[in-house]
């Protein structure tokens, strides 16, 4: 473990910390408790008695700071409450939603990772101006096309009118078809974006004039020179895009009717499950985390600037370090 | 009579942009002979870069061969098939770019980049290419080629990598090398070696060179033929004592007159009564800085011991090549970074720990201009608004007073009052500079600072701007601490001269005594490293 890795790791955990602090903050500092929201501000059928026990069971008549603490340790050995709704480990209810989830989220970055890569490299490669044009303009298409939309128009043309993929359910790999295309499709057109961009930038680089000028034609440039150095900024994104992945879940699997992380985030918010919303905003910081976390930790890979950056001054600390300039100065200070 | 490897005949080359044709390249016809090295000279804007790209047809998307034709050992480059330039790239025609720094993919090892040359080729199996990879970066004069083989680009300093694209180019040994201002990024004595270098390679094995160069004095130096091009043409062509020794054409005379390496002249201001009290004084200032703890810790000493007097109304150069610390000592001078030791002296006080509002009273005293006018000027700001803004953070005058003395000020640096509303685009390099220089002057400071003002600037461009600012001290009594690294500019307009090597001043003095007898063998070697010494000597050093 080097000082990158271990400096990464905890900028990860801090991540974390700041996620459950601000979600406990916003959900539990709002007016009104899980418990007067399980039954309704006037109902009749409880007395307040039985109100106070009630939250005395959930630690509700604790001061915040105290409920934020004995919250925070319990969430760090892994207990998160349980749900005021279904009466359940909110860690459990998690944990039977995840598996859905990841397959058509899976499905869909891989989808979206080569769709999107083979649109940029084809829109950068060709040298038919209007193909080039026309790829570029798909991205944008696909950004702005609402899923909901999409997935119904998928559900229209692939379940009813040929009936290929199951409309709703989750049996089998048939039913992850339609959902992880909706998945992906903004996710494929924001990667898409990037790359192409990137592509198009790294191609104006002197270095890729340097390789044409030794003969390599322009597949290779492409591949061997451009795409290597583009991936950089790309791989960024993709880090961002498991954000849009779980976001667009919601979305996805509200309209194929699939249990998942989506429909669990989708329900809980509608009945104000407190618990069970903290628990997902940790959980979906926590994968946010640890794929950010994994692209850190492959950049070095890709990009031998940024580890080798100590052995570099290492070896030569006169051109590394001695070049300031007088930039910083501004002229009327 | 050698054999013609390349024939460039009544070549045109045109930028289609929007805003209409601009026509780069006009009927330029050149030729290169097996063994000769041919070097194209000419300002920014000239054609020379375009028609070098054209020879290897790299040009910019937007450029289009109007008419013309190359010929590179039989073979018509201008309607080859992208196939069949494959074949030509790299085989026949070697390139060496301009900038080293951003020429060689970061991502890829050093011996890959080398090896590709071979593998696409066909001329080496994997394993193959790797040795000869090796081999050619020892030819190239990199010491430890096996090391550098195994390293990144980054790792290697700019010097270093020009050495590697030299063994890119000349890898599968072609017959022609086209380098475009090889040696224009780096510091004079690097690029003596690396020319020097060029040198030794090509000679014996038959391989021309066309040298792209916007210094005359390179090109006298290392030319058999020079051509000389302004705006798009031709202008003159011939050998160097041709052409340098009685120019036809009035543009190349021009060039020649303006060339700093060639020009003797000096252009320093009438000296003006001498003050006891020295404008500037630093007194053994050290600065060091720490190192990362990931390069084993402890400190770089960026300027160690230097010392130094500015007098009144006169210049002092600070001269050396990149990481000699003499932007630090600048900045030292200034106030903008503290020292680890030693003292700063303006006008007869200690300002070393000067603070709060007095120091930045002592900044209105004291202003700089920067040596890139393309990237310290604010592109959304006016003239007015550029060189009026120090006025406005000190709240000097009132807003009429303050537009009357940006129309003064553009006086003074003989620009017409027309640019005022203009934004720095619209200016070229030059105006631009003139807009930096009145912007410094508008507080009226006693001295200021030059961070090689010169360097990003044209030859023609660069000689006015010395002469502007020689009048300007005449006038207006100013000191100069004139920061460079290019010994021609200082001979032209310092006084007096501190060489810095490594953070120490080697040697300084009077400029007319340390340039005629330079006592420091460092110092000897800046001065010889000089391009355009061979014309310098034919003409005894005056022109």
């Amino acid at each position: 473990m080097n000082r990158y890795v271990l400096a990464r790791l905890g900028q990860a955990l801090l991540v974390l910390w700041a996620a459950y602090t601000v979600s406990f903050v916003v959900l539990y500092a709002l007016p009104g408790d899980p418990v007067s929201l399980m039954f309704g501000s006037e109902s009749s059928d409880v007395t307040p008695a039985q109100l106070a026990a009630l939250r005395a069971q959930y630690g509700l008549d604790q001061s915040l700071p105290v409920q934020y603490a004995t919250h925070l340790g319990a969430a760090l050995r892994g207990d998160l409450g349980s749900s005021v709704v279904l009466h359940r480990p909110v860690a459990a209810l998690i944990a039977e939603a995840i598996p859905p989830t990841a397959a058509i989220a899976a499905a869909a970055f891989v989808l979206a990772l080569l769709v999107g890569g083979a649109l940029a490299i084809v829109a950068t490669l060709t040298r038919s101006r209007g193909l080039s044009n026309a790829l570029l303009g798909v991205p944008p298409l696909g950004v702005a096309i609402p899923s909901f939309w999409f997935g119904l128009m998928l559900v229209q043309w692939f379940s009813f009118a040929h009936p290929i993929f199951p409309a709703v359910g989750n049996k089998g790999f048939s039913s992850i078809v339609l959902p992880a295309v909706t998945l992906a499709v903004p996710t494929a057109a924001l990667i898409a974006q990037m790359l192409s961009r990137s592509l198009q930038h790294s191609l104006r680089q002197p270095y890729v004039d340097t390789a044409r000028a030794k003969g390599v034609g322009p597949v290779r440039v492409h591949f061997r020179h451009a795409l290597r150095n583009a991936s950089l900024p790309a791989l960024t994104v993709t880090g961002l895009v498991v954000g849009e992945l779980l976001a667009g879940a919601v979305v996805t699997e509200t309209v194929f009717s699939r249990p998942g992380i989506g429909r669990l985030t989708a329900t809980s918010v509608t009945a104000q499950d407190i618990p069970v919303v903290q628990g997902i905003v940790l959980f979906a910081a926590a994968v946010f985390v640890l794929v950010n976390l994994a692209v850190d930790l492959l950049y070095p890979l890709l990009d031998p600037r940024i580890v080798r950056h100590s052995k570099a001054a290492r070896s030569q600390p006169a051109t590394a370090q001695a070049a300031p300039t007088l930039e910083p100065a501004t002229a009327g200070v | 009579m050698s054999e013609r490897l390349l024939t460039v005949t009544d070549l045109a080359v045109a930028y289609r942009t929007r805003r209409g044709t601009v026509r780069a390249v006009r009927d330029v016809s050149l030729h290169v002979d097996a063994g000769e090295t041919v070097a194209v000279v000419g300002e920014s804007g000239s054609g020379k870069s375009t028609t070098a790209a054209a020879v290897v047809r790299l040009l910019a998307p937007a450029a289009v061969i109007d008419h013309g034709s190359i010929d590179l050992l039989g073979n018509d480059v201008v309607n080859a098939s992208q196939r069949a330039l494959r074949t030509v790239r790299g085989i026949l025609v070697g390139l060496v770019p301009q900038d080293p720094t951003v020429s060689l993919n970061p991502v890829t090892r050093i011996g890959e980049q080398v090896a590709e040359v071979l593998r696409i080729h066909g001329l080496a199996d994997r394993k193959n290419a790797h040795v000869e990879a090796i081999e050619s970066l020892r030819r190239a004069g990199l010491a430890q080629p096996e090391v550098r083989a195994r390293q990144y680009p980054h790792e290697l300093s700019g010097g270093m990598r020009q050495r590697v694209l030299i063994a890119i180019a000349l890898a599968a040994k072609p017959r022609l090398l086209v380098a475009d201002e090889p040696t224009s990024a780096l510091d004079v004595t690097v690029q003596r070696q690396i020319l020097d270098h060029l040198e030794q390679l090509t000679t014996g094995t038959g391989t021309g060179i066309l040298l792209i160069t916007h210094d005359l004095g390179v090109a006298a130096d290392r030319a058999d033929r020079i051509v000389v091009m302004s705006q798009g043409r031709v202008v003159e062509q011939g050998t160097p004592d041709e052409v340098l020794g009685s120019p036809s054409d009035p543009y190349t005379r021009e060039l020649l007159a303006a060339a700093p390496s060639l020009r003797g002249a000096r252009i320093i201001a009438a000296p003006v009564p001498r003050s006891a009290v020295p404008v500037l004084e630093a007194r053994n200032l050290t600065k060091e800085f720490p190192l990362p703890r990931s390069a084993g810790g402890g400190t770089l000493r960026a300027v160690d011991d230097v010392s130094f007097v500015l007098p009144k109304g006169r210049t002092l150069a600070l001269v050396g090549e990149s990481g000699s610390g003499k932007s630090t000592t600048a900045r030292l001078a200034l106030r903008l970074a503290e020292p680890t030791s030693g003292s700063v002296l303006f006008d007869g006080a200690d300002v070393t720990h000067t603070h709060g509002p007095a120091l930045r009273l002592l900044r209105r005293r004291m202003q700089v201009v920067y040596q890139n006018p393309y990237a310290s000027l604010d592109p959304r700001f006016s003239v007015q608004r550029i060189i009026t803004e120090p006025l406005r953070a000190f709240a000097v005058g009132s807003r009429t007073e303050r537009a009357a003395r940006a129309v003064e000020l553009l006086d003074v640096v003989a620009l017409p009052r027309t640019v005022l509303q203009r934004r720095p685009a619209e200016l070229s390099g030059g105006q631009r500079q003139r807009v930096a220089i009145a912007r410094a002057l508008s507080l009226n400071p006693e001295l200021v600072v030059l961070d090689e003002p010169v360097s990003a600037l044209d030859v023609s461009v660069q000689a006015q701007i010395l002469d502007l600012l020689a009048n300007l001290q005449a006038e207006l009594g100013l000191s100069y601490l004139f920061i460079s690294h290019d010994l021609a500019v200082v001979r032209q307009v310092a006084h007096e001269v501190a060489v810095l090597q490594h953070g120490r001043v080697v040697e300084q003095g009077h400029v007319e005594d340390v340039f005629a007898r330079p006592t420091d063998a460092y110092t000897a070697e800046l001065l010889s490293a000089i391009p355009g010494g061979r014309v310098r000597v034919g003409q005894g050093g005056a022109s």
